[in-house]
Formats: structure tokens, sequence, C-alpha cells
């Protein structure tokens, strides 16, 4: 089983798992960080939207070894203690959560939306937003949460 | 009220938690030593078990057992039950074959489950679960609802004979006819309600755990009713419900689906049992697709008669309601009363009849979904009324407005047994006229056609009957102030913790901050009626109030004999007990922690403040508003779009309004997906799901849905203390028709009169250019 | 899925001799279709040769005729290029319309075209601007590329490394996307090259394959009236659930017209 090293949050680590193992699997079953979540089988809910070296991924897409030496960013690794990120706020804010299963995809691909444009309009979000899936607040406050997110 | 009363938009407590990686969903849930399930599952609609070789597989790596249907017979497991049984015309009883855990003869549908893998890992239990050998013997298969009934159909259950499961009624069959017979005008409409997936993010799951010192089974399984669950697995463990512990954790979205008792809930603690192990099973996303209980699919023809002044005579509407291939908990109740019991909208109609034949195919099982029925029955009608505004030359709101129910005549009884309490719609439906822009709308027209779009207009004034009931609540005064709360309600993403608080603060003057909401689980809640039917804020704050008006009694002749004082001279306020005009108080926390002690109490006193208490509010609510949508169609391909919506509701009395409109928002975006996008489709043939992932399964996303203006007009309630019409599911109610209303608006100058859903790009092409009347 | 061996090779020949001595390996790209497909059990390769660490297939290089792109170059790179936006816009706009932002981010073009998928967009770009594709062992033409459902020309141990794109005198992409997966329902692709017009479909038939009728009336008229009454056969075309060989038979030529229309 090959051993995989990788930064998670900022902590190092390295695990041996089989070559099979997803990146979403190394974290939530070998890391037991499990706010990333898993929602559908064919890449396309993003409820396991990551940052890989700065840039949103799906994890149910990307096994471990190929993140060997990579720095990976999850939900958990947002806030600093108490401080929420801008766009946590955001999203607490505009009520842009409601089940929140799919809620740490969206927060992690609305923090890469706006890296990409600082100024995104509301057109902009919503065609940015089309790898991530909700079934329970139609869009509308996911989308003003990440447009205002104070970043 | 303070800030976090009643009617403010307080931030969710919720969502810290959530934001940060904290929730607790069923696959986050592991317990040491635990085993993994995986459910193998039929490949085939219909068949015979010829025999299952599991030899081979149990030498798998890492399988501790595997399970068939010859063990459920063996320890003489129950099934899940269907609770609805609904009457039918002819006095013959529903057929009800039952619902076995694991399928011992005959697979009635791809996803039938066959067999239980029990191994180390749930990579290993899906590896050993290939190994297994079934001899199927396929059987042809009926998958068209329409065709179920007709002869030749296959037979999904020998004691179903033309595949009848009960064919219902209800209204004046009679009053109608005579109705029907002096109508100036009748207005005819065939349509289908097609079947829908109801894909919540969070797939399904269970965590079974048997504890032999106790003697009790413990299941973590997302839900929506943990009492329900508790007894209907009681019944499959065959033991005492008080054996058996339901926790729900956090729900990934239920929408309906996650209030029933699915085969897996029973299995994991069976098998935990047998095997000495926690048992865990979480659903995939393909597995969701053809083990969730589905939504919709049936068949209708509806009429409406009309007097020469335009006034509605009758209405009159018949259903063939697809089961599937076995009866889920409520589906039978869906498809009759819920599904046609508000088939006479918001309009003075003297007479209606309805009857549905409950068919079943070999198709995965049918459930309540967003709305169950109450979307499909809005549709109907307001379909009907728009084609008899079309065909009469009568303006849609005219039309309307001639046949409100109204005002004066509130409290109505229906011709279907419904009884409204208010509501005032002609004004509610002009507010949502004007906030909609309506008037200017033939700009807009003229200015999309230069773009080359074909823009619409779609009206449709709803109203759903929201659930009553009872529902239970406990009240605990805990160190520091802080107070607990726990309802038998269980919310799957509507923000309980938050609105509840708000209410309890309002009342008891407890902080916002102090309250925390305890849910979603039989050991520490003995009773509850958990949430679905959009009854939870009114049930929840109805039973909160109960509680809490028992408290304020209490706390007073406490507070009395504290302050020594006559009870009358005592009055309550913003968490203060003080005898009036004067400074001489006592706070809530320090009568709460008073009076554990008997010395501080009235003789014969009982100590403590802690309340429980129910409530009973069986009167259904009535949400009702008018819902005013755009679409623009592209001619060349047929894309159709909703470019805007604008909803006016009377909701009542609104606690939080974030949180109400984010439940029109996702309900709005369900009734949009229905109409423009999803369809579940079995292959007609084999039965095979053709729509079994997101890659051919169309599910709204940011850029399917435009921004949504919402607005109220309010009018309380008369049957609840607070005046709450449950708001949950209204949004998809009125989406349905409203769209489908717009999208026949932008092409009827084609002599197009109606669109099925979902209205998909070849759909509306062919209709637009003739190709072809028989759509794909 | 199931279990194999993984190799993260340094270079193209470590690579190939890496690959040529598995007994049923793949080459790993960047995965947004070789995982899916192994995830649902439908392949299960012995070995995964991953590309990742071979800087040389990376990158985007353009001179006054040409653009050339490594293999593994993402989708979202190739989008956000200056080169490209200012050589090929069309094929910035392409780039940008693959999947979602996160698919962009790992997917690249060396893996799309080398499944012939029939719904990837590439394959419009490389029929429609005649581009080149240089493997470890030669160049292929546009032309000679695509054989058929999941057929290429590529031979065993033969891995793509870099597709060179003619920069065009004006070229335009237009895209129908299938409601659920947002695949290529209809992708046209049309440029006017050096050597003539070429107009390239994807998501219609079982490959990527080009329109000749289109093609030369275009080249009398550059323009979307030119080709509005040019149809298509549907005989051939895919059908399923989504739409009729008649529905897509009448996308390529409203996707096409749109082509023409957007062409810069």
């Amino acid at each position: 089983m090959p051993q995989v090293s990788m930064t998670v949050n900022g902590k190092a680590a390295s695990i041996a798992v089989e070559a099979r193992t997803l990146l979403v699997e190394y974290l939530r079953d070998h890391m037991r960080l499990t706010g990333t979540h898993v929602g559908c089988d064919t890449t396309q809910c993003g409820a396991c939207t990551v940052h890989i070296d700065g840039k949103a991924v799906k994890s149910c897409t990307i096994l471990a070894v190929q993140c060997e030496g990579a720095k990976v960013t999850t939900i958990e690794g947002l806030a600093q203690g108490d401080k929420l990120h801008p766009m946590q706020e955001s999203f607490k804010e505009h009520h842009g959560l409601q089940c929140g299963f799919c809620t740490p995809g969206m927060v992690m691909a609305g923090i890469d939306i706006r890296r990409r444009h600082p100024n995104a309009s509301e057109e902009t979000v919503r065609h940015e937003l089309e790898g991530n899936i909700c079934r329970c607040t139609g869009y509308h406050n996911i989308v003003k949460a990440i447009m205002h997110a104070k970043m | 009220m303070g800030q976090f009363g009643v009617g403010q938009a307080v931030r969710r407590k919720e969502d810290l938690r959530l934001l940060t990686g904290g929730g607790r969903y069923l696959d986050d849930i592991n317990v040491p030593g635990q085993a993994h399930a995986y459910i193998l599952r039929s490949p085939h609609a219909h068949a015979n078990i010829l025999s299952i070789d599991t030899a081979e597989a149990k030498k798998a790596p890492g399988v501790v057992a595997i399970l068939t249907g010859k063990d459920v017979l063996a320890d003489k497991l129950g099934g899940v039950p269907c609770l609805a049984k609904p009457q039918s015309k002819d006095g013959k009883a529903m057929v009800d074959p039952g619902r076995p855990l694991l399928v011992a003869d005959r697979v009635r549908f791809v996803g039938d489950y066959v067999a239980l893998v029990i191994a180390e890992t749930y990579k290993q239990a899906k590896d050993a679960a290939e190994q297994i050998v079934v001899d199927y013997d396929v059987l042809p298969a009926i998958i068209d609802t329409a065709r179920a009934n007709k002869p030749g159909a296959p037979a999904v259950w020998d004691q179903a004979p033309d595949n009848r499961v009960f064919h219902w009624h209800n209204g004046d069959e009679q009053k109608t006819k005579d109705a029907f017979a002096k109508a100036a005008k009748v207005v005819k409409l065939d349509l289908v309600n097609q079947r829908v997936v109801v894909a919540s993010m969070e797939p399904r799951g269970a965590l079974g755990q048997y504890d032999t010192a106790t003697g009790r089974y413990t299941i973590h399984t997302p839900c929506q009713n943990v009492h329900m669950i508790q007894r209907i697995m009681a019944g499959c463990l065959n033991d005492k419900t008080e054996n058996v512990r339901i926790v729900s954790p956090d729900v990934g979205g239920g929408f309906g689906m996650k209030v029933f008792a699915y085969p897996e809930q029973a299995l994991m603690p069976w098998a935990a049992k047998k095997v000495g192990r926690a048992v865990k099973w979480t659903s995939d996303r393909s597995e969701a697709f053809l083990s969730d209980t589905q939504g919709r699919d049936h068949v209708t023809h509806a009429e409406l008669a009309i007097d020469k002044d335009g006034k509605f005579l009758a209405v009159k509407v018949s259903n063939i309601s697809n089961m599937g291939a076995y009866l889920s908990n409520f589906a039978p109740m869906v498809a009759t009363h819920a599904g046609t019991g508000m088939m006479v909208g918001v309009y003075d109609i003297p007479a209606a009849y309805v009857e549905v034949l409950g068919v079943f195919t070999n198709t995965t099982f049918i459930d309540a979904y967003r709305g169950a029925g109450r979307p499909e029955a809005s549709h109907v009608i307001e379909r009907l009324v728009d084609i008899a505004a079309m065909e009469l030359g009568i303006s849609p709101i005219e039309l309307r407005r001639r046949n409100f129910i109204k005002p004066e005549q509130m409290p109505y009884k229906t011709q279907l047994g419904h009884n409204y309490d208010s509501g005032d719609f002609f004004k509610t439906l002009d507010a949502g006229l004007k906030f909609a822009d309506w008037d200017s709308f033939p700009q807009r027209k003229a200015e999309a056609a230069a773009r080359g779009k074909l823009r619409g207009i779609g009206l449709a004034y709803y109203v759903e009957c929201a659930a009553g009931g009872d529902e239970h609540a406990e009240i605990k005064f805990e160190a520091g102030g802080k107070v607990t709360l726990l309802v038998g309600t269980l919310t799957n993403g509507q923000g309980h913790a938050t609105s509840y608080a708000q209410v309890l603060e309002d009342l008891l003057g407890v902080p916002f901050g102090d309250i925390t909401l305890v849910q979603g689980d039989t050991d520490r809640i003995p009773n509850g009626n958990g949430t679905g039917g959009s009854k939870s804020m009114m049930l929840g704050a109805s039973v909160i109030k109960k509680a809490a008006d028992k408290i304020v009694e209490k706390g007073k002749k406490i507070a009395a004999h504290m302050l020594e004082a006559a009870e009358t001279d005592i009055e309550f306020a913003d968490g203060t007990f003080r005898i009036a005009g004067t400074d001489r108080k006592l706070s809530i926390a320090e009568i709460a922690a008073k009076s554990k002690d008997k010395a501080n109490l009235p003789e014969g006193m009982e100590p403590g403040l802690d309340t429980r208490d129910k409530s009973d509010v069986h009167a259904g609510t009535y949400p009702n508003g008018a819902h005013v949508c755009e679409v623009e169609i592209d001619p060349e391909t047929g894309v159709t779009e909703v470019v805007s919506y604008a909803v006016m509701d009377d909701f009542g009395k609104v606690v939080n309004p974030l949180l109400i409109a984010g439940q029109v928002h996702g309900g709005l975006a369900q009734g949009i997906g229905q109409v423009l996008l999803e369809h579940c489709i079995y292959d007609n043939e084999t039965g095979q799901l053709l729509t079994g992932s997101y890659m051919d399964y169309a599910m709204p996303k940011a850029d399917s849905m435009p921004s949504f203006k919402l607005a109220f007009n309010n009018v309380p309630c008369t049957t609840n203390p607070f005046g709450i019409k449950g708001a949950g599911e209204a949004g998809t109610v009125g989406a349905l028709g409203c769209v489908v209303n717009g999208i026949v608006d932008a092409v009827k100058h084609l002599g197009i009169k109606h669109v099925e859903m979902p209205a998909t790009p070849e759909r509306m092409w062919r209709l637009i250019n003739g190709a072809s009347r028989k759509v794909a | 899925m199931y279990d194999f061996q993984y190799h993260r090779p340094a270079s193209v020949d470590d690579a190939i001799k890496t690959l040529n001595g598995t007994s049923d390996g793949k080459i790993l790209s960047g995965g947004m279709t070789l995982l899916p497909t192994m995830k649902q059990r439908l392949a299960s390769p012995s070995d995964l040769v991953d590309l990742a660490a071979i800087a040389a297939l990376r990158g985007i290089k353009a001179d006054a005729k040409t653009v050339r792109i490594g293999a593994m170059t993402v989708h979202y790179d190739v989008h956000a290029s200056a080169d490209v936006k200012k050589a090929i816009p069309a094929l910035s706009v392409l780039a940008g319309g693959i999947g979602d932002p996160m698919v962009r981010h790992r997917g690249t073009i060396g893996g799309s075209i080398a499944n012939s998928d029939p719904s990837a967009d590439y394959p419009a770009a490389v029929i429609g601007l005649g581009a080149t594709i240089t493997t470890n062992k030669r160049d292929i033409a546009a032309d000679s590329f695509f054989k058929g459902l999941f057929e290429t020309a590529l031979e065993p141990g033969e891995v793509i490394t870099a597709v060179t794109f003619p920069i065009p005198k004006r070229a335009g992409y237009a895209k129908f996307r299938q409601p659920a997966s947002r695949y290529a329902m209809v992708g046209v692709f049309v440029a006017e090259t050096a050597s003539g017009v070429r107009v390239g479909v994807t998501g219609a038939g079982p490959c990527a394959y080009r329109v000749k009728a289109m093609e030369d009336a275009l080249a009398k008229n550059f323009s979307a009236d030119a080709i509005k009454d040019i149809k298509v056969p549907s005989d051939g075309l895919n059908a399923d659930i989504h739409g009729s060989a008649e529905y897509r038979a009448h996308l390529v030529n409203v996707m096409a017209q749109r082509a023409v229309a957007a062409a810069k």
C-alpha cells in the first residue's frame, strides 16, 4: 500500500492507503475530517469540493496518491480559531444553507469563484456554480452569499 | 419583542457548526468495531429467483456474513408496512402484498432487495457481492402507468388482477354529473404528472447496533420522524418498541422521502445482532436512484364545467396513480386524499368528484415528495382555469376573480371535505399582480421578441393544505439560566433550532442564545410526530406555547409565594415575574432554580419548573398566494428558461422571514425543476432505469433559476394560537401550474393549448415547429 | 473501483516503458473521465501511469502561425491563456465551457481527445481547426485521428504529448448542452483556416466529424445565412432520452449558424 503524504489544513499527514483510495476517502475515512461530503457518484454534485494548492477541485474524482506533496484545504481549515472566513460569514448572514450537506462544497467553490472573479455578477456566479448542486435553497441565497462575501 | 423574537430575520444558530465542517450526518458517524453492509439488488425489473448461491462470495476477503430472504423468513422478520388503506368504490379491500426486508422468491423492480453482504469494509462487501450467483428467470415487466390496468399487462402481483391496488373516490358523483349536464361549456384536459426522484443531497443510511446486555437495538438513521420509524422497526424486528432506539443525526435533506421506513433500517440492527457488532450502511447515489421512494407519477383526465357567465359549476378528475412495485408507507394516501382533496383550489365550486385508480408497476415504490399530492392538484385546477379562460376569451385574472371564494364566505367548506379558515384571495392576487409588474408585460414581451425569444407570463393562484395534528414538547431549565427545549418534530434543514428559540424567547423571556433544541432521539423524547406536511412551525409553536403558558402560570404561583404577594398581583413580562407597580421581582431563571427546593414552594406543589406538554391542533392550515412567472423560449432550439418569478404569499404569521423565504425558494426550485428538467424514466420493455444518475437525470442548477421576488399579504390563521399557515411546501404547490401557464402563454399564438412536463427543449421545439403532435 | 498499481514517471520515455510493462495499464492524465469510469467499475486497469510529474507535457506556446498546447495542460489554463484568447478566442471559449470550474482545474486536453468521447468538446476544435496531434511516436493529422466511438488512431504504447492548432483567420464555437450532464449534445466549431473553411461537429455522431456541405457554402459566403438551409441527415446520429437523431440533426444546423455568427 503506498504511503501518501500531503499537507491538510496546514498540518502534515502521512497515511498508508490503497492506491484506489480517493482523496475524499483519505480525508473522511482516514483523517476523520468529515466536513467534506459525498453526494453523488458521477462527479457532478460538488459536495466534495476542496482546494488543492489554492484551486477548487472535486475530491471524489482525485486519487489520494495524486496529491502526494500537495497542500489541501478543506472546510475545516477555513476558520482561524473563532474567526470565520468571510465566505462562511456571508453564508450565515444570507441564509445560504438549510440542511447543510452541500454547504462545504458551496463555500469552497464560492471562495474559488471570487478568487477568479473578484467582482462576480449574479450571472457569473450562477454560471460558475454549474458544478455544485443544492436541493434545499433554490440557489437564491447561495448566489447572494457568494456575491457579497467581504473578500 | 427583541431582535431575536418572532417576526425577526434571526440568523441561524445551526450555521456555525454546519459551516465549519461540524455537521454530523449518518456517514460521518463511526462506531468502534463496526462492519459495513452492501445490498445486492436485482438487475431485472421482474424475475423469479430460482437460486441464490453465496458459497464463493462467503469466502471473499473480509466477509463477515451474507444474509438472504431465506434468513429473513427463518427469523420471521416483519415487512415494511403500508399505513394507508383507502376504501375502494366497489368495496373491495386494497391489495396489500406486503414488503419483505429481503426478497426470497421474486424480484419486482430493478433495485429490489436480494442479499445483504456484511464485511470489514464497504469495498470488500461490494467486491464480495459480485461473487454472489443469482439464477433469475426473467419475466415480462409492466412499466407504463397508463397501461398497467389494461388487458395483457403483465401482473406484478398474482393477487392484484389488472395490477389494481385500489379504486377510490371522493365527492358527490351524481351532483357533479348533473352539474356537467347543465354546463354551457366543458373544458377538458389530459395530462401526466411525471415521475421524479427526490434526490436529497445526502443519500440514505443506517447504522444498526444491538446491546446484548440490555437487549436493545439502536438505529442511527437520517429520517423525518423517529417515533414512526421506531414503531415500524419494532414490528420488523419482532420486538417491543421500548427495545428499539432511533436516533436521527443531522439530516441532509428529506423532502418527504426520508419520512418513510425502508428495509435497510431494519436489516442493519438485525445484522448487528447476528454478527455481534455494529453494522453500517450508506447508499451511494446510483443506489439512491433505485431505492429511495420516488415522487408523483399520475395520469390525469380532468374536466371543468362552466355556466354561461363563466362561473364554475363542477370539477371532476380521474387519476391513474402509480404505486410502484410495492406499497410504501403513505403512497395510497398521497395519491388519494392528499392528491385530490385540494382539487377545487381557491374557487367556489358547488360540485366536485374525484376518482383514483392505484396501480402496481415494476418500478421503484412511490411516496410523498415536497407537496405530496398538492402540487399535482394545484397544477390540474390552475391549468383547467387557464384553458377555460383561453377558450372563453376571458382574461385568466378576470375568470379567477369571478370564481374566487370570497372573504365573507370564510370559513368555507369545500366539496372535497376541506375547511378553509381564512384568506383574502382578491387582495392577495391584486397585490401579487402589482408586485410582478403584470401590466407592463407587453413591453417585456416585445423586447424579447426583438431578441428572437418567445416570452410568456404565467399566473397560478394556489392554495395548499398544510397538516395539523398533535405534537409534544418539553421545556427543561438547566443550570446557569440555560433552557433545553425537546420537541417531537425533526428538522431536516428548516432551522427549527432557531425558529423555536425565537418563539420561546418571546413567550418566556429566556434569551435566544440560552435555548438549545433537542430532537430526533426516541430515548430522550418519548413522543412526537416528526416533520412533514409543513406542520412543524405551526404545531411546534403551538405546543411550545402550551407548555410555556403552563410554566408562566406555575411561575406566578411560585413568585407570589416567594414574594409574599397575591397571585393576582404578579405580572409576567420579558422573563420577569414582578409584583405589579413595584420593583419586587424574580427572573424566570431564579424561579426555575428556586423551584427545585420544596421549601420555596406553596404547600403541595411539585418541585421544578420543567414542563412536558402535548398540543392538538388538528385543523390543517391553508397558505395561499399568487405566483407570477415569466418564461422565455428560444424557438430555434426549444430551450425554455424562467427569467423572473414573483410570489405574493399569505402565510398567516411569519416567525422568521429569512427562513420562510428559504423554504419558498427551495420549493420553487423543485417545482421549476419538474416543469423544465426532471423526469425519472424507465425503459418500457426492460424496466431498466434510464435516468440512473445525474448524468441523465437533469437536476436544477444555479443557472436554471432566476432570483426570486417574495412578498407577503398575511391573513392570520384562525385555528391555531399563533395564526401560522404552514409554508414548507407552498413554493412547489404553486410552481407547477404557474410555470406551465407561462409556457403556454408564450406559445398560444401558435394554437398550442397545453404543454406536458417536462418541457424539454426537443418537446418545445416539436410543438413550436409543428413537426409532430406526438412529443418525444 | 478495483485496486491497481500506481506509477508516477518523470519522463515520457519512462511512462511508455512502465506502461508497456503492465498487463493492462492505462495512462492517467486529468482523471476526469477515467476515474469516474473506474468508480463505476466499467474499467479496471491493472496499473495507472500518471503523467502529472512530467513538466514537459504542460504549457502553451504560441507563434505567428500556431498555438501548441501540451497534452497535460488543464482546460482552465487553456481558457485563461492570454495567448489563446488572442490567437484563437473560440478555443478559449470552448475550454471555458468544459464541465465545471473544478473539472476545468484538472481535466486535460490530451486526456480529453485520447478518449474520443462522442460528447467531448475538444474533438470539434481539433477537427474544426485541422490540428496536429503529436505523440511520442509521430504526428497525426486531425482528419485521421478520430476513428469511431471511443476509438482513435493511437496505437498501444502511444501517448499524446501535444496538440498544435493552426491559427485561423477567424473561428467560432457553439455548444448545445445536454440538460443533465451539460456535455455537448451538439457542439460545432467553425473556422476559416489558411487551407479553407472547416466545420467540426461533436456530440451528434459516434465521433467528431466534418460537414462538407456547410464548409463549401461557407467558403463562398462566411455567414450564418449561407448555411441556414443546409440540413444534415439524421441517419447514424446519436439518439437518447435527451434528443432524437432528428433533433440533433436540427441542432447541428442551429449551432453551426451560431458558431459562424460568433466567429472572430
